[in-house]
């Protein structure tokens, strides 16, 4: 299996806010098809390590090798602008917290989704309409609410259109940033399994940030467990969880409560 | 198929004083296709320590577990996902559901996981069902809703739909009724006809006595106290 050529390889990724440490030293391979969870409490640098491999933040050090569908791998961040920006909209998807975040709250649902389309160069009105229509069923909004703003959807609906509008195009890779976060359980357990589905069916890989154990549990296939910038366990996500090995990570474990 | 070779286990606890609990040593079996072996020992001698490990659940300090060629103590995360999807079945005591799926598709994913087509293991999924005496009535509910007992047949189901080599089992018979116990009994000799290595846990010694083909006592792994 070693012959697969990872789908994004992180190697020593530093990034200091002044004297203080953002991430420090991290590298990884993700390969096609994998989803791994990044969990540690706030000021973690889990975030920072997120926006870093996006193109939102530029780290100090460090290499992010991505395999581009034309040229194979190569470093983000030594590519232009436009490169990059042209891989945001295409192989690249970026799931925030907060759906206000990743969504034109004034365009209609239906043209969020349209929105993303048309920047991949789509042009018929009628196929975008479809296929607009077509994601909003997947992510369970009723095609009679394709013409209301976002601003008129519940917190769960807002955070499934925003999931709509970044998988339209078709990503081969995620980033989530607490997608569950500030939602409520009932809604949150079927955003899981929504994207649980979305990821398996589509062959996604994803790396989903989350201060939330139960979330990876069910999303991740591995785990990166972050304290004060650095990685301090990885491992198979069940493995981790069940027989954590670093104290800090027991500890995250120990502290979960049982209901 | 399964080689366990010179196991070690230990725990350690950071936030309790970093005490290390060792609870295996020097742990040697083997397992061939079509072989069932019981795990046996007293309770807390390490039975379900060691299925864990080979499964990859838990990590192992010492030795080597071989299982279809693969060292899972030393094995990337996605080498052991793989092998668990095709080569690699465990039935564990409880079933972990995910909210909102329905039992039929709970019970056809390892399949179609593997590459099965939609209709292969559907079949096969309402087969299983109806020989553990799920209602048909439940097959589109999720089990999340379910009785202990229908959980664990569930579960069952799903550990048994795709034919593994290799097949870890924690008490498949626990809490079953005659004529359940009966049907699982079957569903693991036709496992072994089938050439899957099983290694297994069952209290209900009538069941260990008729599947298991060996025993490998446990205690004989747990590390001598030095007292």
């Amino acid at each position: 299996m070693s012959d697969v050529i990872p789908l994004l390889d992180i190697q020593n990724l530093s990034k200091n806010y002044g004297a203080r440490v953002g991430c420090r030293d991290v590298s990884f391979k993700l390969y096609p098809g994998e989803v791994m969870g990044v969990v540690g409490e706030s000021g973690s640098g889990k975030s920072t390590l997120l926006n870093c491999m996006a193109g939102h933040l530029t780290p100090d050090t460090g290499q992010i090798l991505f395999d581009t569908r034309a040229e194979g791998p190569r470093d983000t961040l030594r590519m232009s602008e436009p490169e990059r920006r042209m891989l945001g909209r295409t192989d690249w998807a970026f799931v925030h917290q907060n759906p206000r975040d990743g969504l034109r709250m004034r365009v209609s649902a239906g043209g969020n989704v349209g929105e993303r389309l048309m920047a991949v160069g789509a042009r018929h009105y009628g196929n975008i309409r479809h296929a607009a229509e077509d994601w909003l069923e997947r992510v369970e909004i009723d095609t009679d609410r394709m013409d209301d703003r976002p601003a008129q959807f519940s917190g769960g609906m807002q955070q499934r259109l925003q999931i709509a509008r970044n998988l339209v195009s078709g990503p081969r890779l995620v980033f989530m940033d607490e997608p569950t976060g500030g939602l409520d359980v009932s809604v949150q357990a079927r955003l899981l399994d929504l994207l649980r589905g979305l990821v398996r069916k589509m062959g996604l890989s994803a790396i989903i940030v989350t201060h939330d154990l139960a979330v990876v549990r069910l999303l991740a296939d591995r785990l990166m467990v972050m304290k004060d910038g650095d990685v301090v366990e990885t491992g198979l996500t069940d493995q981790v969880l069940d027989d954590p090995q670093h104290a800090y990570t027991q500890l995250l474990v120990s502290s979960v409560l049982q209901v | 198929m399964i080689t366990v070779d010179g196991l070690g286990k230990s725990f350690t606890l950071h936030n309790q004083g970093t005490t290390v609990i060792p609870v295996l040593e020097n742990g040697n079996f083997q397992v061939n296709p079509g072989e069932c072996v019981a795990l046996t020992g007293v309770s807390g001698a390490g039975k379900s320590t060691v299925m864990r490990i080979l499964y990859g659940n838990y990590l192992a300090q010492a030795g080597r577990v071989m299982i279809d060629g693969l060292d899972i103590t030393k094995a990337e995360p996605r080498e052991i996902l793989n092998l668990r999807r095709h080569t690699l079945g465990y039935v564990s005591q409880f079933l972990r559901v995910v909210p909102r799926v329905p039992t039929i598709d709970v019970v056809s994913e390892p399949l179609l996981s593997v590459g099965k087509s939609e209709e292969e293991a559907r079949e096969r999924a309402r087969d299983l069902l109806s020989r553990l005496a799920i209602p048909e009535r439940l097959w589109e509910l999720s089990p999340t809703t379910f009785s202990g007992g229908e959980q664990q047949r569930v579960n069952i189901a799903r550990g048994f739909a795709h034919t593994y080599p290799a097949l870890l089992l924690d008490e498949p018979t626990a809490s079953l009724d005659a004529q359940n116990r009966e049907t699982v009994m079957t569903l693991i000799e036709e496992a072994k006809t089938a050439g899957t290595a099983i290694v297994g846990i069952f209290h209900d010694v009538a069941a260990r006595d008729r599947v298991a083909d060996r025993e490998v006592d446990v205690t004989a792994f747990t590390p001598r106290l030095a007292a």
